[in-house]
């Protein structure tokens, strides 16, 4: 078993952003969450006709990555530069690396499928030899690191910069890598974060494992159909608490592994609960200071289930726990980042997000589970992400500026 | 500046000529030079036979060095928290991914869709030894190997105790190889536990390279061709100073413009 790690000194969040289909930047995603305007579409990406909904970002398609990245240009850096670019972040981040130093600023940023979309375009026009077009011919962009190695130019940094690949937990362990590195010393602020985007891979592979919806995902409904797949990006700028004091912070963070089965919770949620103790504990907070959860909330039938049963053993009844994937659709390796950056909106707006497209919920569900929007100021929220593999990632918030 | 000292507890090795420690150490130290040619599937111990018969190449090279470390090592896999790294993952069902999604992505293998995660593994592993401790898997591109020992070190001082490392990639397959160099499989495993008295293993001192040069090479022309086949191979220059037993400092890229140095002791 584990062992129960010591309370780690909080970091303050002192940028954050997110673009998905429920808007470019923090304020359009705040006012997508104020509104209860769900982003998902009729499914009018793949490269065959597919039944479902997907969270799809428009203009992607004209919108390049800058010329000196024309040899990683994918749909999945595409997203990056657009991301990047919301909220002044990179403005913020590019500060932050001449504040501190290019060698001082770490870079951990998760995906799941990286630019696996422009190595799908490839094989659709291979060459008469069997091989790549010659604009395909590039190593890096066929690799799971080809978004950080654009991140990590646009940026300059000459630091730790990793790619973290955990499916749908990536960019949630991407803070807790952070964590470690400034902790250790290592570097002074971590830009951390995650992009995914849509690629037939996800879509005809989640489709083949009978897990995507044929209607907007429907989370902890108890007539849940399955998921919706979205594409997001988001970012956030971690630095040591002292930097802003008025900033959110990250408080605690905590990882495990089902060691159950390659695509399904463990029925328990065994793994779930250690990495919901372990960050309770590098927080140190006890469950009952938690205002919001974040679920992970996917709206596949054996995910929701084995959460709701996991929250409602967990947390007191006045605890607000919701799934915001009704907005995004499930962004798989970017809802770490996109569902952290829910909770900070949650912090510094002062209300919590309900569940979009919930109307009964299952009865699994404790009181906890919040279908409509409650209008109160959470202190501390805690955001879940769980993946294939069983690996589970467990994040928790706190308001700027607490006593 | 900042210092992680480790001590490398376990070692295990899957690559060409080179299908396990003491076989790879005795190459090391400039006993016969190895086959080049890819050596027979392995059967790792600790995977239940229905996956070493279905599972991924990847995985089963991967589970084969790290079951190799952990029995050096004396360690119960169930209770080393897992650093994975890799390239690519298994280029292989890349392969058919894409292939399949360019003819009839409707017939895609729901079985071949969850392996083709990049963490599968670190998730393979992790069913199969009954670890809940915390598993990652990362990539920094052809700096996997320097990468990962980076994130694993941490991970152990972090942790205070010991950890899990494989790094492994496999050959490139189908139109891939015309775009990655890789022409065999490698993986390596260490289990790294912070430097202590009473811990065995030689001691090896973390520290950031803070001019510019070039990576360590092996000394031996076999190693350095290796090096040249699969990115986890840069991992040579480091098992030889492990095999060898004399005190060096090697240099590591764990990125394009991040470098360790290691200062190996035995």
């Amino acid at each position: 078993m584990p062992r129960l790690p010591s309370p780690i000194p909080p970091l303050a969040v002192t940028a954050h952003t997110a673009t998905s289909a429920a808007g470019r930047g923090a304020a359009a995603f705040t006012r997508s969450l104020r509104e209860r305007r769900s982003g998902l579409r009729p499914n009018d990406f793949s490269s065959a006709p597919l039944p479902c909904w997907i969270g799809r970002v428009d203009g992607l398609e004209h919108e390049p990555v800058p010329d000196a990245f024309a040899a990683i240009d994918c749909r999945n850096n595409r997203l990056a530069w657009k991301g990047l670019t919301a909220d002044g972040f990179l403005d913020t981040a590019r500060a932050a690396v001449q504040r501190y130093g290019a060698g001082r600023v770490a870079i951990v940023l998760g995906t799941s499928t990286a630019s696996i979309g422009a190595t799908e375009e490839a094989y659709r026009q291979l060459g008469d030899d069997g091989g790549f077009a010659p604009r395909y011919r590039n190593f890096l962009l066929h690799s799971p690191h080809s978004l950080v190695a654009f991140v990590q130019g646009v940026l300059g940094t000459t630091g730790p910069a990793c790619t973290v690949a955990t499916a749908c937990s990536s960019s949630a362990k991407v803070f807790a890598q952070a964590e470690r590195l400034i902790r250790h010393g290592w570097a002074d602020a971590a830009v951390v974060g995650g992009v995914d985007t849509l690629c037939d891979s996800v879509l005809f592979g989640f489709n083949a494992l009978q897990l995507v919806s044929d209607e907007p995902c429907r989370p902890f409904d108890v007539a849940r159909r399955g998921i919706s797949i979205g594409e997001a990006a988001g970012f956030a700028l971690l630095e040591r608490a002292d930097a802003d004091r008025t900033a959110p912070q990250l408080l605690g963070w905590g990882e495990s592994s089902d060691a159950h089965h390659m695509s399904s919770p463990h029925p328990q949620g065994l793994g779930a609960r250690l990495a919901i103790a372990a960050a309770l504990q590098r927080a140190g907070l006890e469950a009952a200071a938690v205002d919001y959860v974040n679920l992970h909330g996917t709206a596949t039938p054996a995910n929701d289930a084995v959460e709701a049963v996991v929250v409602s053993d967990l947390f007191p009844a006045v605890t607000r726990a919701s799934s915001t994937k009704g907005w995004t659709g499930h962004t798989l390796g970017a809802a770490g980042i996109v569902e952290a950056v829910a909770c900070l909106i949650a912090l510094e707006q002062g209300f919590m997000p309900g569940t979009l497209n919930c109307s009964e919920p299952d009865p699994l569900c404790g009181p906890q589970l919040a279908q409509d929007n409650v209008d109160r100021a959470p202190q501390i929220a805690l955001s879940s992400s769980f993946g294939f593999g069983g690996n589970n990632a467990v994040l928790v918030f706190g308001r700027g500026g607490r006593a | 500046m900042s210092e992680l000292v480790v001590r490398v507890a376990g070692i295990g090795i899957y690559a060409p000529g080179l299908t396990g420690w003491p076989v790879a150490a005795e190459a090391l130290r400039g006993g016969a030079v190895p086959e080049s040619t890819e050596p027979p599937r392995p059967a790792p111990p600790l995977l239940p036979a229905a996956e070493r018969r279905r599972a991924p190449d990847t995985v089963l090279y991967a589970a084969q060095a790290a079951a190799e470390a952990c029995a050096m090592a004396q360690a119960d896999p169930a209770a080393l928290p897992c650093i994975f790294s890799s390239t690519q993952g298994d280029i292989v069902i890349t392969d058919y991914m894409c292939s399949t999604l360019a003819t009839a992505p409707r017939e895609l293998s729901p079985t071949k869709f969850h392996n083709s995660v990049h963490n599968a593994a670190v998730g393979y592993w992790s069913i199969a030894t009954g670890c809940r401790a915390p598993s990652t898997a990362v990539s920094a591109w052809i700096h996997s190997f320097g990468s990962g020992l980076f994130e694993a070190a941490v991970q152990a001082i972090d942790d205070a105790g010991p950890v899990l490392l494989v790094v492994y990639d496999a050959a490139a397959a189908g139109a891939l190889r015309s775009t990655i160099p890789f022409d065999c499989g490698f993986a390596l495993a260490l289990v790294l536990a912070p430097d202590a008295p009473d811990v065995a293993g030689t001691r090896v001192r973390l520290s950031a390279a803070n001019t510019p040069g070039a990576a360590s090479e092996p000394t031996l022309d076999w190693a350095r061709t290796l090096r040249a086949r699969n990115a986890c191979a840069d991992s040579l220059a480091l098992l030889q100073a492990l095999a060898v037993g004399e005190p060096a400092t090697l240099r590591i890229d764990a990125g394009p413009s991040f470098a360790l140095l290691a200062q190996v002791t035995p």
